[in-house]
């Protein structure tokens, strides 16, 4: 299914999704938005799935370890290789 | 949020009097995240180890200026940024800048990816290829959208810190927010719209 949001209150709504789904948007506003998608089922599944998809990429993994060589190079450069293995 | 891990706390005073362990500490604590960012932006790893370096030799030489007014993380997150930026600029002279203004009075990309996928189990939305489609998809933002993603959304500034790190102001990091998360919406929908009609 593809969507065009030719309706006004569909482009309104684009403009504050992002802070929205942050919970960042006075509860006044936040009223409005949830009223057009209690009207708009379309509006309802781009919140959700925009919500989602912030959602997944915050549950991803911290940060992997840099590289082990990665790692002995750059405390080399900053001539700290002598602490490399106290602070491991 | 993700869970904010590089809270510690670093004394100032040590290392601006060159305390070689704090700052081995501190290197040792934000490399990691500052590798990943580095990555990311530059896309090799050859170029992401250089911006590496580059951004603890930077920030060594210029201790004695940080006022500890941002965080050590938005001021390593500021030199990575530039840094990976600059190397950027060095192999693609097209790319822009990360404060090149881009925002237009457009209005935002419409949404057109209409699927519900959300109800989709956990599982099946992180499998070890789906990771490596959201993966891709960040790949694909343009890189002034995407240092913002992946400061605001994966290292988990909030958009002030965000802000700082780019030197850019908090509406811009809002506008490019917005389009980035559309833009990987618009992605994750094709995607996970098609294993939904696989499945079904």
């Amino acid at each position: 299914m593809t969507h065009t949001h030719a309706n006004t209150e569909c482009r309104k709504l684009l403009a504050s999704l992002s802070e929205y789904v942050d919970g960042a948007l006075d509860e006044s506003i936040c009223d409005v938005i949830e009223q057009h998608m209690g009207e708009c089922e379309r509006c309802e599944i781009v919140v959700d799935t925009l919500r989602k998809t912030v959602e997944l990429y915050r549950s991803l993994a911290p940060a992997p370890p840099v590289p082990d060589d990665v790692r002995a190079r750059l405390f080399a450069r900053l001539e700290l290789a002598d602490l490399l293995k106290d602070i491991s | 949020m993700p869970e904010r891990t590089l809270d510690a706390v670093y004394s100032l005073a040590a290392l601006q009097k060159g305390d070689r362990t704090e700052f081995a500490r501190l290197v040792d604590a934000y490399s990691a995240p500052i590798y990943r960012l580095a990555l990311k932006i530059v896309g090799t790893p050859q170029d992401a180890e250089d911006v590496l370096q580059e951004t603890f030799i930077k920030a060594y030489r210029n201790l004695s200026t940080f006022e500890g007014r941002s965080s050590f993380s938005t001021w390593l997150y500021r030199i990575a940024s530039n840094e990976a930026f600059m190397s950027l600029r060095r192999r693609k002279p097209e790319a822009v800048s990360v404060d090149a203004e881009i925002e237009t009075p457009d209005g935002e990309q419409e949404p057109v990816q209409i699927v519900d996928w959300c109800c989709l189990p956990e599982e099946e939305l992180l499998t070890t290829e789906s990771r490596e489609y959201l993966d891709v998809a960040i790949d694909r933002l343009p890189a002034t959208l995407r240092v913002v993603f992946l400061l605001r959304d994966i290292e988990g500034l909030s958009v002030r810190e965000t802000a700082e790190a780019l030197r850019i102001s908090e509406a811009a990091v809002k506008t490019r927010l917005l389009r980035a998360r559309l833009q990987l919406r618009e992605r994750l929908s094709q995607y996970y719209g098609e294993r939904i009609k696989e499945a079904a």
